[in-house]
């Protein structure tokens, strides 16, 4: 067993940043290393941005619904829909991910916590402080511009002259009119401010394969563990792997913006299709890092909602580990235009088409998994199903862009838009949201109301049709995307209207499921220990669950533990359902479990992450200001963490 | 009372037995380093791209380059590993002043190479090879000042260990730690291994561009 005596000792000594204990209270949320908290955090500030993003998107849509639309100007449309695709991916899709893996990995596994806990806080507060930082340019020069994957040299080439930087005013740029200085701060927010989110990223990536690796409760062998842990276990390898090349990318533009290196400058010589080359090094992987929590929801919930196992528990695991190896290999088809030749386009095509056979697996076994279940069709299932649906779809239009002729013609029109949204927004945001209406009773105790959730379904799976089925069309008959308007004669109006009103019925949607989350937690009915008669050992704990997770270490003696806990095995061979309370170890919530240890809370890691925005504005400025804001910014971040270093535990204190 | 450990991170003030028998730690540091060889890997990369684009300054290459000199500082470099490890021996057996010598001894060999490294640069950009000549010595100064910057933190958690140790608050009980920071400088030394033959050993060629 875990549980060790708690010390005896009680007397404190107040001294600045001891640490802190409270684990109630609004400093309690600042201070915390739960993951649950943490991870709740996450979910808050993802919806956050969601909206945010969503927000701009219904901006561009505005825009977009008439021929030649005056009402948002290129500049302000360039930088929405940059900051509409930075934000979703960056700022929705990871932490999104990091928010149901750190909620629900260490559960699953039968942990009390993450490996590192502070670092898990760390994670957040630097996502936060990242966030932060990118939308800092709205009292700046503007927001970032060059779209989310900011290709050089139009990224680098205008503007950047640091010697004159330092001396010449700060002068804004007119209408349409840039500035290089205005330019210059937009690119250093994008590069600088993905950094940061990089960081942050990179650091729950070490967290959770530790986690995994490390923290399994006796019993949980890998191939027993649930497929939502082994996915986010595959998912932390690829944020671990892919983080580092966006990583130096960003940092090499940063040094071409601020301080006039030649990385992606063709005038001085440099390549920079090395820029695009890096990028999707990073951005292939990112694709398929942004979608895995949704495999991993749809892998809990569609074989709780057909009562089956899942179909082919052995084949997801592998076809999991398969992409993501082949993910490392296909970057390039979102660089078949840039003229690589005949050998380099043939063997991305060839990948690519390799990449769909192991997701082609995943949606076998989905609909195996449906085929001949007793169908329980809830909200959260009805998501599951549109998710399998839609990113079918979304997956088949990427098939044709694989091939190279087909992929010259779509390249930069709206059919590459429509094919993403099918599967970011059709895989991702619809597998999300089975997630949210699967696991909101465990993580509030709370059920959401299934009729406004089904409501929400319906709504959002008509509205996303409109909004994104059309642009196939739109891309087909040749509309470009990133342009700000077009003219009436191209026979593209009527489309665009009818997609701008799809993208409102979506925002109704979205604004029925965050409606149904803030009601439901007050008036949702209480949801009991395990409301979906479900498989794995979150649901095994109370809902929500008490801080330490479980109250004593669960032993696992196979693969959907709680199943097996709640039947055995009858005369005849059959499983048999155990009467309620006939399971071999009750779990107890009335006890006070004072002797189990966990970790204590710590300022250290929100401290350390405010020092890290301030040396990214030090860029902004020059010369004296430039090094002692950087020397500022340092001393926080380094200072915290040499004081994480060496903070005692909160008994070692007095 | 105050005997507070150093950890990197709040896993050990769990106590229990981890899964793979490996601590949270250790495994943490793996796992960091083997991020760190996508960092190195792209830098490299992006240096051997850029051999011989000169911008039009074909006397600003690789003929500056002092082998000699470089040799002598990635010797001293290596020869810190081996200090490293017989710290590590040192506090694994409880020889505290054994453990101050060599930790000293790593920090002080990290030091010099570094010294060495501020000394090659300002040499080169007298020589007019600054940051901004060419794609070629962006990619030069980017990636060793990258390297430069893992050790220099490097160097600094030696230090610190060092200090602990004259106070008595690092003792054989966390020779773990030693294990780990060890790990990470063994990890820097040997990417330099990787960089110096990319950038020192490969034969140059005349400017192209």
């Amino acid at each position: 067993m875990t549980a060790v005596p708690a010390s005896t000792s009680t007397r404190s000594v107040p001294k600045l940043l001891s640490r802190p204990r409270a684990q109630t209270g609004m400093w309690s949320w600042f201070t915390t290393t739960d993951h649950k908290k943490i991870g709740i955090m996450y979910f808050v500030a993802a919806m956050f941005f969601f909206v945010v993003a969503g927000i701009e998107a219904l901006l561009l849509r505005v825009q977009l619904a008439v021929p030649e639309n005056t009402f948002l100007s290129p500049e302000v449309y360039n930088q929405l829909f940059t900051m509409h695709g930075v934000t979703m991916v960056f700022f929705v899709g990871i932490p999104l991910g990091s928010a149901f893996f750190n909620y629900l990995m260490p559960l699953q596994i039968g942990a009390r916590d993450v490996a590192f806990p502070r670092l898990n806080g760390f994670s957040f507060w630097v996502f936060c402080a990242a966030g932060i930082f990118m939308y800092s340019g709205l009292l700046m020069g503007g927001l970032p511009d060059g779209g989310w994957f900011n290709y050089a040299p139009l990224s680098t080439t205008v503007g950047p002259d640091p010697s004159g930087y330092t001396t010449a005013a700060a002068a804004g740029g007119g209408a349409g009119e840039l500035s290089g200085q205005v330019h210059m701060q937009r690119m250093l927010l994008y590069s600088v401010g993905l950094q940061i989110a990089g960081i942050a990223s990179l650091a729950t990536a070490v967290n959770l394969i530790v986690t995994v690796l490390n923290m399994r409760a006796p019993g949980m062998t890998l191939m027993r563990m649930p497929i939502m842990t082994w996915i986010g276990f595959i998912w932390s390898f690829m944020v671990l792997f892919a983080m580092p090349v966006i990583g130096i990318a960003l940092w090499e533009l940063m040094f071409d913006i601020r301080f006039d290196t030649h990385f992606f400058n063709p005038a001085a010589g440099a390549d920079p299709v090395l820029w695009q080359h890096m990028f999707w090094l990073f951005g292939h992987p990112e694709v398929y890092i942004l979608i895995f929590p949704a495999f991993g929801i749809l892998s809990e919930v569609i074989p709780t909602f057909a009562r089956k196992p899942l179909f082919g528990y052995t084949a997801m695991v592998f076809a999991t580990i398969a992409i993501g190896f082949l993910g490392w290999g296909v970057w390039a088809h979102h660089m078949f235009a840039t003229g690589m030749g005949p050998i380099a386009n043939t063997a991305f095509s060839l990948t690519t088409m390799f990449i769909a056979v192991p997701t082609g697996v995943k949606i076998f076994n989905w609909l195996g998994t449906m085929w001949g279940g007793k169908l329980k069709l809830n909200a959260a299932m009805l998501f599951a199903i549109g998710t399998v649906a839609m990113f079918t779809i979304g997956g088949l239009s990427g098939v044709t862009h694989s091939v190279v002729p087909h992929n010259y013609q779509q390249t930069d029109t709206y059919y590459v838009v429509a094919h993403f949204h099918y599967v970011l927004f059709g895989g991702l945001v619809f597998g999300a949201i089975a997630g949210m209406y699967y696991w909101y009773p465990k993580v509030t105790g709370r059920m959401m109301n299934e009729r406004l959730g089904k409501l929400n379904f319906w709504t959002l799976l008509v509205g996303f049709n409109i909004t994104f089925g059309l642009m196939h069309f739109l891309g087909l008959w040749g509309m470009p995307r990133r342009i700000d308007t077009y003219a009436a004669g191209f026979g593209w109006a009527r489309l665009n209207y009818i997609i701008t009103i799809g993208a409102f019925i979506i925002a109704g949607s979205v604004a029925l499921l965050v409606l149904n989350m803030l009601v439901s937690a007050f008036r949702g009915e209480r949801a009991g220990d395990d409301p979906w008669d479900a498989r794995t050992l979150e649901w095994m704990t109370s809902s929500p669950p008490p801080h330490y997770n479980f109250p004593e270490t669960p032993q696992v003696s196979a693969r959907d533990e709680l199943w097996h806990r709640k039947h055995a095995v009858a005369h005849n061979g059959d499983y048999v359902r155990v009467p309620a309370g006939g399971s071999d170890d009750t779990v107890t919530h009335d006890e006070e479990h004072a002797d189990i240890h966990m970790p204590d809370p710590s300022f250290f890691p929100l401290l350390a992450a405010i020092g890290m925005p301030i040396m990214g504005w030090a860029l902004f400025t020059g010369g004296a200001t430039m090094i002692v804001t950087l020397a500022i910014g340092a001393v926080i971040t380094f200072g915290a963490l040499f004081g994480w270093a060496f903070e005692p535990s909160a008994e070692e204190a007095h | 009372m105050a005997d507070a450990s150093v950890t990197t991170a709040g896993a050990s003030e769990q106590s229990h037995a981890t899964s793979l028998g490996l601590s949270n730690e250790k495994l943490g540091m793996w796992t960091l380093i083997g991020s760190e060889c996508l960092f190195f890997g792209a830098l490299i990369s992006a240096y051997l791209m850029y051999y011989g684009r000169y911008n039009g300054q074909p006397e600003i290459s690789p003929a500056l380059y002092d082998i000699p000199f470089t040799s002598v500082s990635t010797f001293v470099l290596l020869m810190s590993s081996l200090g490293m490890v017989l710290a590590l021996a040192a506090i694994q057996r409880g020889d505290d002043r054994g453990f101050r010598i060599w930790i000293l001894s790593t920090a002080l060999l990290g030091s010099v190479f570094l010294a060495g490294q501020i000394y090659e640069f300002t040499w080169f950009v007298e020589e007019g090879m600054t940051l901004t000549t060419s794609p070629f010595t962006s990619a030069f100064y980017v990636l060793t000042g990258f390297h430069g910057m893992h050790v220099t933190v490097g160097v600094l958690m030696l230090v610190t260990l060092w200090a602990r140790s004259m106070t008595g608050r690092l003792t054989s009980a966390h020779a773990d730690v030693v294990e780990n920071i060890g790990l990470y400088w063994h990890f820097v030394d040997i990417v330099w291994i990787v960089i110096f033959t990319a950038i020192y050993l490969i034969p140059y060629e005349q400017a192209t561009g």
